[in-house]
């Protein structure tokens, strides 16, 4: 077992290759080295693995995720430079090899397997910064919303300052003056009172040399010189121009094309294909029968596509072969009532006595809410090139866990990880699916039976009916209020509980409160679903706010507000989707107002949107203004992008989101029958930050879990239905069959 | 072997067995910038011009575009240092979040101003609602529009 000492926790530096290296090493042993070879071109300075400095004074920051569209590049480079001090103009990004040198598996491996006690001396040296850092790391993943938040905060900043230290004691020494009397700007380390000045460039070579601090001095809010401001996205100009290479656009010397069809009920098997290719077949080279798939490798996709079309294939008849969503649903109902009349519930949340409490309510509010699976329908179907040859596998691939699909196809090819190499291409688009590695997997499995390399492509089809889904759910919930409206019980029994722990908790100051829930088994594969458990909590909890709110006769704005008084960052977005809605303001006939609030991934969001519901009973979102509190936006044009796009997200799944079963396997096949949200539906949103101070929270997720209950408490507002299944679709809303009032 | 004209280029191509433009473009011309999304219309990600008009290349058989000018992303640009005023409102809005449907949408986009120099916003939202943005960047990619419709204004009246 390896020793862990401070001096290989933060590594030395070494000469390796004609780069000078200083690695802040963050494992066992001397990796330095190894990190420059990866990162690194002659002449480049290493300062730490997260930066290395080029003669020409150019900073390039390695950047540990995957850009989907939220900017993590750009914002993480900012982050790293604004504390360096560099010249925005000479920064620039490259994204980390998938290796392990760039996640925490070797590491957590290390203190989980190999040293059962926890180093103290990381505590004492550098506060854990490095140790947090890495545990978010794991496995390079993007997703959690996490990147600003862990890899950002805890180790481009002190990366960035770290750097700055050394350069700044580099002068110090070379100049033979205190260091306190430098400055650093624009990547230019000067001494006033001499006139001296250096570039980061010129001093690189010797900083390199110096002790990495400990503990470097970050910024404080008022001293950012980037972070806070919205410099042009890095990824922005090659999308316009159709350079921008995603995993589709991947070409390899001599590569086929294949597609693929897995058996349509999840978990079944091919019974029987034939795999003998005829010669009526053009341009087919080989049929693969995976066992749960059948694939076609053909000179192209079109070619491949209607020859595995026409291809008659027999799949096993499985237990589930006969379900459908009604008995899914029924199944899920029976499971909670056997649950809680067996006293099986497990418990996500006691606080009290809710079920006396509920006995003594003078109000008792009840609600049974229902939401479907939801598939991802990223833009850019599921996609993977992949070689296998001599021992060795090559993948090219859109993903966001770029190491796990290093460690998945090592294992599925039971070869060394080393033989493997992750050519990360930019997503069109994440929202978790390709967190996921089953089309690497199959990409893999079809290049095992031939020697040149293989690009698999999905059908639409395919992408909707092989997702992993967000699971469908029922809800059962109640409130007891007293006389004057004020809850005194809150009980909420639903099922699944995947992550984040906290989603099923409520904001709200409510006494004796019960949270439970039951894991029935099903079928469907489950996936992270962008905001995962915050997508259905945030719509139950808001929704079901809303019909206590109105169950005490008051204005569901305040009736929030009243419950979260000792909340100030509650009550700051509160107020300002106050303010900025016009919250109160008379509407035309037939349209609503409504509100709704939830903190995930760190950022509180509320959302009041705005609806019309037409006789006929169709729903326009016009408006939504939406308020957050991200304690500090690091872009924050960037930032309003990603409340937008969370936004639509979570309004097409309301909308017309629905993955429904039948026979075993989904209906749903493309955007003619899983629709989203168009440019003609969408509304007008106006997005509002915060600056609390506090820590900086997520961007990609937290906007999407409000925009549902947003608009169907909208909805309750403008037509007195309240919506308790979704996606609103399936509610007939038409003015003939509104309550009176 | 089937002659197509892509962004003034000539390539020979094998278009057999009714394959799609989409296909031919992307795989035997190596012009990756039109996607493939959805495979029957619905989506516009793989949107290209036919003689100036605007198509689904993933449902236009390829031997349909002969004798045609097919325009592409990669033909939008004038010259290689200079974007077209619809790409260079697409940077300055800062548009595409993914970027993969953003070929499409430009596409699409050029096709309405060169019929209709200044659309208003149910125009826009007519022309550009067969366009699918799962990221939502709706609001942006309308204001783009916008942009490049008063930039064309402005350098026409000068």
């Amino acid at each position: 077992m390896k020793k862990w000492t401070r001096r290989a926790f933060i590594g030395a530096g070494v000469l390796a290759g004609g780069t000078l290296v200083i690695g802040i090493a963050i494992r066992p042993g001397n990796r330095s080295s190894k990190v420059a070879g990866l990162i690194a071109s002659e002449g480049e300075t290493v300062m730490n693995i997260w930066l290395k400095i080029a003669p020409d004074n150019t900073v390039t920051a390695i950047i540990p995720h995957a850009e989907m569209g939220q900017g993590v590049h750009t914002a993480l480079a900012m982050m790293l430079a604004d504390e360096m001090d560099a010249d925005w103009s000479k920064v620039k990004f490259q994204e980390a090899p998938a290796d392990k040198e760039y996640a925490n598996y070797t590491l957590l491996k290390g203190f989980i397997a190999g040293n059962a006690t926890f180093p103290k001396f990381i505590e004492e040296t550098i506060d854990g910064v490095f140790l947090t850092a890495v545990k978010s790391l794991n496995f390079q993943i993007t997703g959690g919303s996490a990147s600003v938040r862990f890899t950002g905060q805890q180790a481009m900043r002190i990366a960035g300052a770290a750097a700055k230290s050394m350069l700044m004691q580099a002068a110090a020494d070379t100049w033979k003056v205190p260091v306190e009397e430098l400055t650093a700007q624009n990547s230019i380390i000067s001494h006033p009172g001499s006139k001296l000045i250096a570039t980061f460039a010129e001093l690189a070579p010797a900083a390199a040399k110096v002790n990495i601090p400990t503990r470097p001095k970050l910024k404080s809010i008022e001293e950012f010189t980037l972070m806070g401001t919205s410099p042009p996205r890095f990824d922005i100009p090659a999308k316009v121009t159709g350079e921008a290479q995603f995993g589709l656009d991947v070409q390899v010397p001599g590569m086929k094309y294949a597609t693929i069809k897995a058996a349509p009920v999840f978990g079944s098997k091919v019974k029987s294909v034939d795999t003998i290719v005829s010669s009526s077949q053009q341009g087919v080279k080989k049929i693969v029968n995976l066992g749960d798939a059948v694939a076609v490798i053909a000179d192209g996709y079109w070619q491949a596509k209607i020859t595995l079309d026409a291809l008659p294939i027999e799949f096993e008849t499985t237990e589930n072969s006969g379900l459908n969503q009604e008995k899914i649903m029924d199944r899920y109902s029976k499971a909670m009532d056997t649950d809680l009349a067996e006293g099986n519930l497990d418990i996500h949340f006691k606080d009290g006595d809710a079920a006396t409490a509920l006995e003594q309510a003078a109000i008792l509010v009840e609600a049974e809410y229902q939401l479907p699976f939801l598939a991802h329908a990223t833009m850019e179907p599921m996609n993977c090139t992949a070689w296998v040859r001599d021992g060795k596998c090559e993948v090219w691939c859109g993903s966001q866990n770029p190491l796990g699909v290093k460690a998945a196809a090592a294992e599925l090819l039971e070869i060394d990880i080393d033989q493997v190499t992750v050519h990360n291409q930019l997503l069109g688009g994440g929202f978790g699916r390709r967190g996921e590695t089953d089309v690497i997997k199959q990409a893999i499995l079809i290049a095992k039976e031939v020697d040149y390399p293989v690009k698999l492509i999905w059908s639409r089809e395919e992408d909707t009916q092989h997702d992993v889904y967000r699971e469908a759910t029922i809800s059962r919930m109640k409130a007891g209020l007293d006389q004057s409206g004020i809850p005194i019980a809150y009980a909420h029994q639903f099922i699944f509980k995947h992550h984040p722990p906290e989603a099923a908790d409520i904001p709200y100051s409510i006494p004796n409160q019960l949270i439970q829930y039951s894991s029935p088994a099903f079928h469907v594969p489950w996936g992270n679903w962008r905001s995962v458990d915050h997508s259905t909590h945030g719509f139950l909890t808001e929704s079901f706010i809303d019909e206590m709110a109105h169950a005490a006769k008051q204005d569901p704005l305040t009736y929030r507000k009243n419950l979260t008084k000792d909340n100030s960052r509650f009550q700051r977005v509160l107020d300002m989707v106050y303010e900025k809605s016009n919250w109160g303001a008379p509407l035309p006939a037939n349209w609503g107002r409504g509100i709704a609030i939830a903190q995930s991934f760190g950022s509180i969001v509320a959302e009041v949107a705005e609806v019309e519901v037409g006789i006929d009973g169709k729903v326009k979102v016009h408006r939504v203004v939406c308020a957050v509190d991200p304690g500090f936006a690091i872009h924050p044009n960037g930032f309003i992008a990603q409340m937008e796009s969370g936004i639509i997200y979570g309004l097409a799944a309301a909308m017309t989101g629905e993955i429904t079963i039948e026979n075993g396997a989904v209906v749903q096949s493309n955007f003619h029958n899983y629709p989203v949200t168009r440019m003609d539906e969408a509304p007008k949103i106006e997005t509002h930050i915060i600056n609390s101070g506090n820590p900086p929270g997520g961007a990609g997720e937290p906007s999407t879990p409000v925009i549902a209950p947003a608009v169907t408490n909208a909805i309750f507002d403008a037509t007195g239905i309240r919506i308790r299944q979704l996606p609103i679709s399936k509610n007939d809303l038409r003015a003939s069959i509104r309550p009176t009032t | 072997m089937t002659s197509l004209t892509i962004n003034g280029k000539e390539y020979q191509v094998d278009a057999t067995a009714d394959i799609p433009l989409l296909w031919v473009i992307r795989e035997q011309c190596g012009l990756t910038g039109t996607k493939f999304g959805c495979g029957i219309a619905q989506c516009g990600a793989c949107t290209v011009h036919l003689d100036g008009q605007p198509v689904r290349s993933c449902i236009t058989p390829a031997i349909s575009a002969e004798g045609k000018n097919i325009t592409t992303i990669e033909g939008m640009a004038p010259d290689k240092n200079t974007l077209h005023i619809v790409q260079q409102a697409w940077i300055e809005e800062q548009t595409p979040q993914c970027g993969y449907c953003q070929s499409g949408q430009i596409m699409s986009a050029v096709a309405l101003l060169n019929e209709n120099p200044s659309p208003s916003d149910e125009e826009i939202d007519a022309a550009m609602s067969g366009n699918i943005c799962r990221c939502g960047m709706y609001g942006r990619i309308k204001s783009a529009i916008k942009r490049a419709s008063a930039t064309l204004q402005s350098s026409t009246s000068l």
